[in-house]
Order: C-alpha cells, then structure tokens, then sequence
C-alpha cells in the first residue's frame, strides 16, 4: 500500500499532471488529423521525454496514444477519413449515421465506449498483466495464422448482403498486400523494378484515397442536388449512452474482452481488434440486417475494443519487454532510457514507479471525457461548412496526410490510384472495407503460414498439433462450417416433420 | 537588359558566401531509412538532438522508410551535395546490392563516421539441452536440417552472418532451416514460443528476454566481452573464430561534398559521439559503442562488403 501512495505522490505534481493534459491535447490533435498515426505521435514525443523523469515521461505517453486512438473516430464520422487505421473498420457505418443526422449519437457512443474499453484494458493489466503475458508467449506462427484466418472471415461479414461481392474485394486486397519486397522470400514481387514499390502498398495512404477520396469524387460527379449542411450542430453527446450502455451490454463487452486479448498478443494491435471486433458484433447481433444502414452497435463493439488493446498491449511490453504494438515498441526505448527496465521485475524494483504509470493510464481514461467533449464540439463545426466547400479542403487532406506517413509524392499517387479504384468498385456495388481488410492482414497471413510451413517441415497436421493452434484452428473451420451444417440440420428436421 | 545575369550573380554569390563562410544558415535535414520508434530511430534522434546544439540549426530527422532500407539509403545519396542533407546508413548497405535490390554501395556516400556496432550472437532458449555453443554445433551437425533458426528476414544481416560463421568453421550451410522473420523481436517470441530452435542476433535485440529469464546467449562474435553480458563467451574463446560482421551504424552524406562542409560535419559527428549524452544513451539502451574515424568507416564498409558478398553468393542469395 505505501508503495500506492508514493505513486500518488509521484503523479499528482502540477508538472505531471501539465504534461497529461498537454499530451493529451497533443494526441487529439494528432489522431484527428488524417495520415498522423498514433504511432506517430509517440516517435515525435521521444525527444521531448528525454528530459523528463520516468513518470512524466511514460505518462505522456500513454496519454498521447489514448487520445489520438478516440480521436482518429472524429473525421472517420465527420468526413469518412479515418484518423488513424484503427478506425477504419466501422469508420463507413460511422459516416452514414452521420449522414442520417446522427452525429452526436455516434460521435458521443464513440468518446463513451472508447473511455469504458480503455478502462477495461487498464484494470486487466493492472490486476493480470504477469499471467496474460505468460499466455501472450505461447503464441507462434500457428496460433497467429488461425487468427489471421478468422480475422478474414470477418470480411464476410462486414459486406452487408453481398457476401460474393465482399469476397472478391477481400481478395483484391489480399492481392495488392503481395506487391512488394517484405515477403518471407525476401523477393521482390510486382516491382516492375521500382525502388517505391518495394516496399508495397503503404495501408495509410490506401486507405485515405478508398474512404476519403472516393467520397470527393462521388460528391463531384453525381448529378444530384447538393446535400444540404446539417443545421442543427451537435448538442448534448452523452445523451442516451447510458440507454444504449444498457442495451448493449454484451457487445460492450465482448468488444472489451476481445480487444484486450487481441491487444495482448504481440503480433497485433488496436486496428485488428478494431476489424475482428466488426465482425463479430454483426455476427452475434440479433438485428445483423441493419448493419451498414447506419448501426450503433458494431461502433460500440469496436470502438471500445480498439481502445481496449491499446491498453493491454503493454502487457508484453511491461513484463518482457515485447512490443505489443508499434506503439509499445517506442515505449520499451523509452523505458530502458529511464532506467525502468521491462522485464517481470519492473513489479519488484520500482514498484511505485509502475503503479504510478497505472495511475496515469486511468487518468487519461477519465480525461477523456471532457477533452473529447471539447474536441468534438469544436469539430462539429465541420458540419456548417457547406459541402463545397469542404470536399476541395477534404482533398487537400488526403494529399497532406498520404504525403506525412512517409514524406513521399509516390504515395500522394498511390493515394489517388486508390481512391479512383474505391470510387468505381463502390459504383458497383462492391464493398471497399474488406480490401482495407485482405491489406492489413495479408503480410502476416502469408508470413505465418510460409514460416509455419518452414518449421513444420511441409507437414499441414502441424496447424493442428499445438494446443491453442488445434483449438483455435479447430473453432475457425466451425465458424465456417456451421451454416453449411445447420442448414443441413434445418432442412432434415424439416424434411422429418414432414 | 541586364538585370538577369546581374541577380543571377548576386543570387550565386550570397548562395556560395553563406555557404563557405557560415555554414549551416538553414536547417539540415537528417535522413533514417528504418521506421520511426525502431533502434535506428532512436539513435537518430539522439545523434540529431546532440548536432542540432553544434551545429546552431534544426537537424531535422525525416523517416524515409521501404523497399528493406533501400528508400532511405537513395534519398541519402541523390540529395544535393550541400551538407543540408546528411543521414543514417546502416549494415544492409553492404548487402543490398548483392541483392540486385540497388545499385547503393557503402562507397556510395561520404562517410562522416561509425557510431554503432553490435556483434552477432547466438541466443537460445533457457531450457535448451546445449551446455555451450561447441554443444549446440555439434548437434547441428549430427541433425543436419533438423535446427531452425530466425532472427531476421531470408538473406537479412543475422541470416547471412550464422551462415557466414559456419562457412568459417567448415560446417555444411545447409545444416540448418533458417526460418524468415519480420523483425528479431519476432524471432525472439518464436523462440520462447516454442516454434524455432535458435536466433541470431545483437545483445540490446535480445536483451528484455535474455533480463526475464526466457532466453540465453550462448556466444558473441567479438573480440571483447559484451557490454551487457560479459560472462558471454566471444567466438574467439570457444571456437577460436575472428568474425566481424554484424550490425551496425554509421552517418553519411552524399558524395562531392565540399571539403570545408565535409571537415566541419566530420567534426560535429565526433563531438556527437564523444558526448556525455551519447554515451549514456547508448549504455542506457544497452547498443554497442564503437566508433570508426571516416576512412576506417570506409575501409570497413568494403571489407564487410566483401564478405557478405562472399556468403550470400555460396547460399544462392546474390543475382
């Protein structure tokens, strides 16, 4: 307990609690502007950390990233840009609800279930971070490839109606996710012997030109009135949540638990939890045919599951120094800098220090609340501005953001390329979120499998033979089965009534 | 009509005078080909942080990141040579190329000095059966395919290096699976999860898990002890094997840079290394310090050029 108490003392100082609130607004900032990550965010904090005391330091950022993970939910509502790709899998559901003049309903259940799944996170690595971190460990390829595999299978169910259509477009993803050099080959793929196309397609600038600039295009070309602005301005953002808190508590937190253990394994992060989370909510969900129209309940899900692994993706980074994410990994510097070194016995050592990072993480969870409550009102203002107006300003966000990921004109043209290839595979009816899918899962698909094959020797039944592989291997082929068989079941039990 | 040529000449004249007499007058861009918050990165920074106070301008670190490195390493070599432009290039400069991946050389920059350099070591895990590193060869080679290794992608710096080190000690290369991963954290957890059998790697790679007990060095390939494990025996003591490829780090710029702009940078990246800053850091971090003047960076580019090229080529990596 007294070790509890130093913390207290150790973060609430007014130079601590300056630098908390001054990240968090700098975390804001950074996750509402779209092509600013929140990985981002935490590399361009490092060299100010350097002279701050641990504290401080690991607190900013913590915050930071928090922050910037709500707030990427902002222009994914307001703009149908996500501000960061952990916003990407419900960032279309969150623009439709604002089109149908929702958006202080979804931007309001955005910030509230974002503060409840990040919550959730930090008791679970407050309270079991050792254990969790030992399960965390016992993933290898094999694992990973059936988690990749039944993060695909979400794709089926993110495209409303079509399942066909979402396939094809889950397989075009999976297509371009082959361009490229960082293959388990090391072989230069789909080059056609450019230097910038080795390193493939960058998932950033894609996914801006797919979300954002299709939508300028469609705005450009249709033939139709103009939309009018939204007159009335976003009011009172938490009213209801606490009705819709009630109404969807399963999914809160299926959402919750799902994000943390995803966040939790070291492969994958906010934005896998984010898809996986989707999914799910669509597939457990006793109204899956109003998915898409403008639903809550998958935002919730997901908003409060990519917030979730945000947290616990500092499991493995805090008990073995194993980055959960890319943004733990710049976090792990920062600690051994510090002179807090990751390992089982940051617990023992200097136990205040951890505890007082704890702290941190449950007060950026609450500062949440208001900070968002003013980033959003002042966003609302987006809103007034006719779309005219706004769509050339929209553009010139796109080509901003695709040009700051890597302070590269090839990816402005990558960027474009996309957006011409959403706007006319949309024109057609094909879903664009499962392509943004097949690229962020495709890499990791092909490196677990190829390097599962390596290990095993070419033999398949290794997918099987580990405990947690075999189950989870075990569980995907029944996720895909069942409706095959169920209907089978059905139509037996009919046929025998008869 | 004699304006133009006459501003012409103002224009070069103020342009050369700032840039002989005063030079930095704007600020200098710091090139990484490696992601932000990675190793690399994070020496950057701290390289660029120290310069920024030397040199009296913004250093400026701009990640230019793809293509294995080869991106960044480019945007090195084809910026004006000004001395507004300089950045960090690091080991796979000398395996690129053998890659056909670029035409990139180390010999392709104006070295302004080594500032890193961390040995390959042979890590395992905690509960493996080999008392030492002798133990372990001798089971590789009774086994031969049945040992998996990892650490870095197929043909990356850990992978050509182990293949390397066996080729010295007259050990077939196709003695073991190398197993290509994304990163060596990744082979690390592969490690500890049961999937490989060994990784190649530096001590600072390995070090969180080597602290928590999952992992253990067998041996590093150095001619002194690690600076964090110095009861870690060198390849030297064990095998009785010279070996000096591994990785590391270096900053230069682009070539026919002018000598005043290049004596001044030199200079700079030496006060930069020797600082106090630096060197915490680099302890703080656990990351190799060695430090090698311009020419013998140079000398040493090529050498380990040489060799990798020698490796690469006997395991069918090399177009």
């Amino acid at each position: 307990m007294e070790h509890v108490w130093q913390a207290f003392e150790l973060v609430f100082t007014p130079y601590v609690l300056g630098v908390v609130l001054a990240s968090a607004l700098f975390g804001l900032f950074v996750g509402s502007i779209p092509g600013l990550t929140a990985t981002m965010a935490t590399a361009l904090l490092v060299p100010v950390t350097f002279v701050m005391d641990p504290v401080p330091a690991i607190a900013c950022m913590a915050t930071a990233t928090a922050m910037a993970i709500f707030a990427g939910d902002i222009p994914g509502a307001l703009l149908r840009i996500p501000g960061t790709p952990a916003s990407a899998a419900y960032c279309d559901e969150a623009y439709t609800m604002t089109c149908n003049g929702e958006a202080e309903k979804v931007l309001g259940a955005g910030l509230v279930f974002s503060v409840v799944g990040g919550l959730f996170g930090v008791i679970v690595l407050v309270t079991t971070a050792p254990a969790l971190a030992e399960v965390a460990l016992k993933f290898s390829s094999f694992e990973y490839f059936w988690l990749v595999l039944l993060g695909l299978t979400c794709a089926v169910f993110i495209s409303p109606g079509r399942p066909a259509k979402g396939l094809a477009s889950l397989f075009f993803g999976l297509l371009i996710s082959t361009v490229g050099f960082e293959n388990p080959a090391a072989y230069p793929r789909f080059t056609f012997g450019s230097e910038q196309l080795m390193s493939g397609f960058q998932l950033t600038p894609v996914m801006i030109g797919m979300f954002a600039l299709s939508e300028v295009i469609r705005y450009a070309v249709s033939n139709d009135t103009p939309l009018q602005p939204i007159k009335q301005g976003i009011g009172r953002i938490f009213q209801g949540q606490w009705g819709l808190m009630k109404q969807y508590k399963m999914p809160v937190l299926r959402g919750s638990v799902l994000g943390t253990i995803v966040g939790a394994l070291p492969g994958t992060g906010a934005d896998i939890a984010a898809w996986i989370s989707y999914g799910l909510s669509k597939r457990f969900s006793k109204t899956p045919e109003k998915f898409g129209k403008g639903h809550i309940e998958g935002i919730i899900e997901s908003g409060a599951a990519n917030n979730s692994a945000l947290a616990s993706a500092w499991i493995p980074a805090l008990v073995f120094g194993i980055p959960g994410d890319s943004i733990t990994a710049i976090v792990i510097g920062v600690l051994y800098l510090k002179g807090m070194n990751p390992g089982p016995t940051i617990f023992i050592e200097n136990p205040q220090n951890i505890y007082a990072v704890f702290i941190v993480f449950f007060l950026a969870n609450l500062l949440m609340i208001p900070l968002g409550w003013m980033a959003i009102k002042t966003a609302k203002n987006v809103l007034r501005v006719p779309r005219s107006v706004l769509m050339p300003i929209i553009l010139l966000f796109c080509v901003v953001g695709s040009f700051a990921i890597n302070n590269s004109v090839f990816d402005v043209g990558v960027m474009l390329a996309f957006g011409l290839i959403a706007y006319a595979m949309e024109a057609n009816d094909f879903p664009i979120a499962p392509t943004i899918l097949g690229l962020v899962l495709g890499g990791m698909l092909e490196q677990n499998f190829v390097t599962s094959m390596i290990k095993a020797d070419g033999h398949f039944s290794a997918f099987f033979a580990r405990p947690i592989a075999g189950s989870l291997g075990v569980a995907t082929l029944l996720v895909w089965f069942s409706p095959l068989f169920l209907g089978w079941w059905r139509r037996r039990r009919a046929a025998a009534a008869a | 009509m004699t304006w133009r040529p006459l501003t012409a000449l103002l224009f070069f004249l103020s342009a050369h005078l700032a840039g002989a007499a005063e030079y930095p007058v704007r600020p200098i861009t710091f090139v990484v080909p490696w992601g932000a918050g990675g190793g690399t990165d994070s020496v950057a920074r701290i390289i660029a942080s120290i310069l920024e106070r030397d040199l009296g301008k913004p250093v400026n670190v701009v990640n230019r990141i793809g293509g294995s490195g080869v991106v960044g390493h480019q945007a090195i070599v084809s910026a004006r040579p000004d001395g507004y432009t300089i950045g960090m290039i690091t080991s796979e400069i000398g395996m690129m190329h053998h890659q056909g991946l670029t035409t990139l050389t180390g010999a392709s920059f104006t070295p302004l000095g080594l500032i890193n350099y961390d040995p390959t070591a042979i890590q395992v895990r905690t509960d493996a059966p080999y008392k030492d590193f002798k133990d372990f060869l001798e089971v590789l080679k009774a086994n031969p395919g049945k040992l998996k290794g990892s650490g870095t992608a197929q043909g990356g710096s850990w992978h050509v290096s182990f293949t390397g080190i066996l080729s010295e000690l007259k050990i077939p290369t196709n003695a073991f699976v190398w197993v290509p991963s994304a990163s060596n954290a990744a082979g690390l957890l592969d490690l500890v999860a049961g999937g490989v059998d060994f990784v190649a790697g530096s001590h600072p790679e390995g070090r969180s898990l080597i602290d928590a007990g999952k992992v253990r060095s067998l041996v590093i390939f150095d001619d002194q002890p690690s600076g964090l494990y110095p009861h870690v025996p060198t390849g030297v003591q064990t095998v009785g094997l010279h070996w000096e490829i591994g990785a590391w780090r270096g900053i230069g710029a682009p070539k026919n840079l002018p000598k005043e702009i290049e004596a001044r940078l030199q200079a700079a990246v030496k006060k930069a290394y020797d600082s106090k800053e630096y060197q915490d850091f680099m302890k703080q971090r656990g990351f190799g310090l060695r430090w090698a003047a311009p020419a013998d960076f140079a000398r040493y580019m090529e050498t380990a050029d040489a060799h990798l090229g020698q490796v690469m080529k006997s395991i069918g990596l090399t177009k």
